[in-house]
């Protein structure tokens, strides 16, 4: 299914498990019944599709990508294209508070690396890895688009605007 | 130039978001005027507004809209841009998150002016959780007072708006590129003609409007055509957000007439540079527009006279370089930027992008070769307008300009293999290449 050299970074871990299945728990399902009537044809509700496995699992598996292809008609292939297209679909699993901090010009200008680089010292993992206990992933991203109030980090879904090493250590000593 | 609230009346009050205040403050007003009217007058008024689009382009929006075919075969289709993705660019988010209806109405309005079928799409930058939070609920308070559905106001017309949101593609915030997305596919940009106008989304004609375009509709129907002129120059009409970042005490974003000197901009109403240190560089559209040096930032900041100084308004993000900010190493981080956001579909701008980061890098680390200044321009002029779409030549925006203008840093850099010894180091370069 994907180029598994160890060097290329966005090789799955593995290939799926055919034995495993996985299904959306009934909550989820609904949503994506709702996601269903909202686009005229079923490969437009990939990317929503994609966005509510990741919301239930935390990551798109190599078995996820299969299950989401077959709801949806399509081949593994063209899931496995989008999902490794867009950066925000997780293709391993990720520590319970996904740190990004945005270094992009405006951010970098506001001393974002030095936040970076804090994180990646004080919990000790390397950029994009996450903590052994499983609780942080921290990743250096992209224009957050909250220019005016940089340096930002996100941490999930939420932003933290205007951060400085102080108030990222309070944080950081919130998110247990 | 004194501030004005126009676009940004809402935001302030409090609970903002509701549609109670917002109805409060006239809301829906517009629509209600509109759905009135035939279509060809409402596309008529925004037209004799001469309204350009505030997404980048900066091309008429009235006219955009003419040239969806009447009759097309297939359904018509609005899909409002708010992937707000460039760096330095913040103003979309306001909006969303603060004044969610006004963007809401100026889809009923626009949708109808163009003959929209029943559904459309907000494309929503994946990052923006929040603001697509924000604008859900709004939707269903609409949807709940009769403003969207079927029959709307009883004018016969239904409309219906779902939130999609992106997940981290800058390219998607390109036009076709964010058809291709709504679509399901990779956002890879199409080639040009047909444009979405003719083929867009789903194989109907198609608009796409920025949300700060979108939301000066309601306000060009409440007020007209002559009123929304009264803001700016002729061909730069309106009210405008201006998003300043970087070096200066005051960042945010700020609502003016089009045409605030960016000059006053910066020294009387963002406060002047952080640290009363010296300016030594503003970009004045977001990262993709090239930079101008503190001797040409006397000019009014509309389409025009920004392409005249040669660098570009496009999303009006703004942002400011003092003198401790080493050139090569912010040009590194904008190319750094446009090489990780590179589609890969165009081998000039995938391959090149790349390039022109990795020969940056090597410059601010003191490796720098003596051509790599010419080498640099050199492969700038081999993406420049090589590529589908405008991303190759975004990339080589801040590239030529900060060679051409600042050339003896980079020749500092070679020779000296440091940065000027007036600036501060931003980030380590003890760490390996490819771990920032």
């Amino acid at each position: 299914m994907a180029d598994l050299r160890p060097d290329n970074p966005y090789a799955p871990d593995r290939f799926p498990d055919r034995s495993k299945s996985v299904e959306f728990p009934p909550e989820a399902k609904k949503k994506f019944d709702y996601i269903l009537t909202r686009y005229p044809n079923k490969e437009a509700c990939l990317l929503p599709a994609l966005h509510l496995a990741q919301e239930t699992w935390g990551w798109i598996s190599p078995e996820t990508v299969l299950y989401v292809g077959t709801l949806l008609d399509l081949s593994p292939a063209t899931v496995f294209g989008v999902v490794t297209f867009y950066n925000m679909y997780n293709q391993k699993p990720v520590g319970k508070y996904h740190l990004q901090v945005c270094t992009n010009l405006s951010c970098m200008v506001r001393r974002a690396y030095d936040i970076y680089d804090h994180l990646c010292d004080k919990l000790d993992v390397h950029p994009g890895a996450t903590t052994k206990d499983g609780l942080y992933t921290v990743a250096e991203v992209e224009c957050l688009g909250s220019c005016g109030t940089a340096p930002v980090v996100q941490v999930n879904n939420d932003y933290h605007e205007n951060m400085d090493l102080q108030k990222m250590d309070a944080l950081l000593a919130e998110l247990k | 130039m004194d501030p004005i609230r126009v676009l940004t009346a809402n935001i302030d009050k409090p609970n903002s978001m509701s549609i109670d205040v917002y109805l409060d403050g006239g809301g829906y007003k517009a629509a209600e005027t509109a759905l009135k009217m035939k279509p060809e007058e409402v596309t008529q008024i925004v037209k004799d507004s001469e309204m350009r689009g505030r997404g980048g382009a900066g091309f008429p929006t009235g006219m955009k809209w003419s040239f969806v075919p009447k009759n097309a075969p297939k359904p018509t289709w609005l899909l409002c841009n708010a992937d707000e993705s460039e760096p330095g660019t913040f103003k979309d988010r306001l909006l969303m998150e603060k004044d969610p209806h006004l963007l809401i109405e100026g889809m009923l309005i626009s949708g109808y002016a163009i003959g929209s079928n029943p559904m459309s799409y907000i494309y929503i930058r994946g990052e923006f959780h929040y603001g697509a939070m924000v604008l859900e609920k709004a939707l269903e308070e609409a949807r709940e007072k009769g403003y969207l559905g079927k029959n709307i106001l009883g004018s016969g017309f239904d409309f219906d708006i779902t939130v999609a949101r992106g997940a981290g593609a800058y390219i998607c915030g390109e036009e076709t590129g964010l058809i291709e997305s709504v679509e399901g596919h990779r956002g890879q940009p199409r080639v040009k003609p047909p444009f979405p106008a003719v083929i867009g989304v789903f194989g109907g004609p198609t608009v796409v409007n920025n949300v700060e375009t979108l939301a000066c509709v309601p306000l060009i129907i409440n007020n007209g055509a002559e009123w929304f002129k009264s803001f700016g120059t002729p061909k730069n009409t309106g009210p405008k957000l201006y998003c300043v970042s970087g070096c200066v005490k005051k960042p945010g974003v700020y609502e003016f007439p089009m045409g605030i000197n960016l000059k006053e901009l910066i020294y009387d109403h963002c406060g002047g540079i952080l640290g009363d240190r010296k300016l030594k560089a503003v970009i004045p559209g977001g990262a993709s527009a090239p930079m101008l040096t503190p001797d040409e930032i006397d000019l009014p900041l509309n389409f025009d006279a920004v392409a005249k100084a040669g660098s570009m308004l496009g999303s009006a993000g703004i942002i400011v370089l003092d003198d401790s900010v080493c050139i090569v190493d912010a040009v590194w981080r904008l190319s750094k930027f446009f090489a990780h956001e590179s589609c890969g579909q165009c081998t000039p701008c995938r391959e090149g992008t790349n390039w022109l980061e990795s020969v940056l890098d090597r410059i601010e680390r003191g490796e720098g070769r003596k051509q790599d200044a010419d080498l640099l321009l050199d492969m700038s002029d081999n993406i420049g307008g090589k590529s589908l779409c405008a991303l190759g030549d975004a990339a080589i925006g801040p590239v030529i300009s900060s060679v051409k203008k600042f050339r003896a840093e980079y020749l500092h850099h070679i020779e000296h293999k440091s940065c000027l010894p007036e600036t501060v180091r931003y980030r380590r370069l003890d760490v390996a290449v490819g771990a920032h």
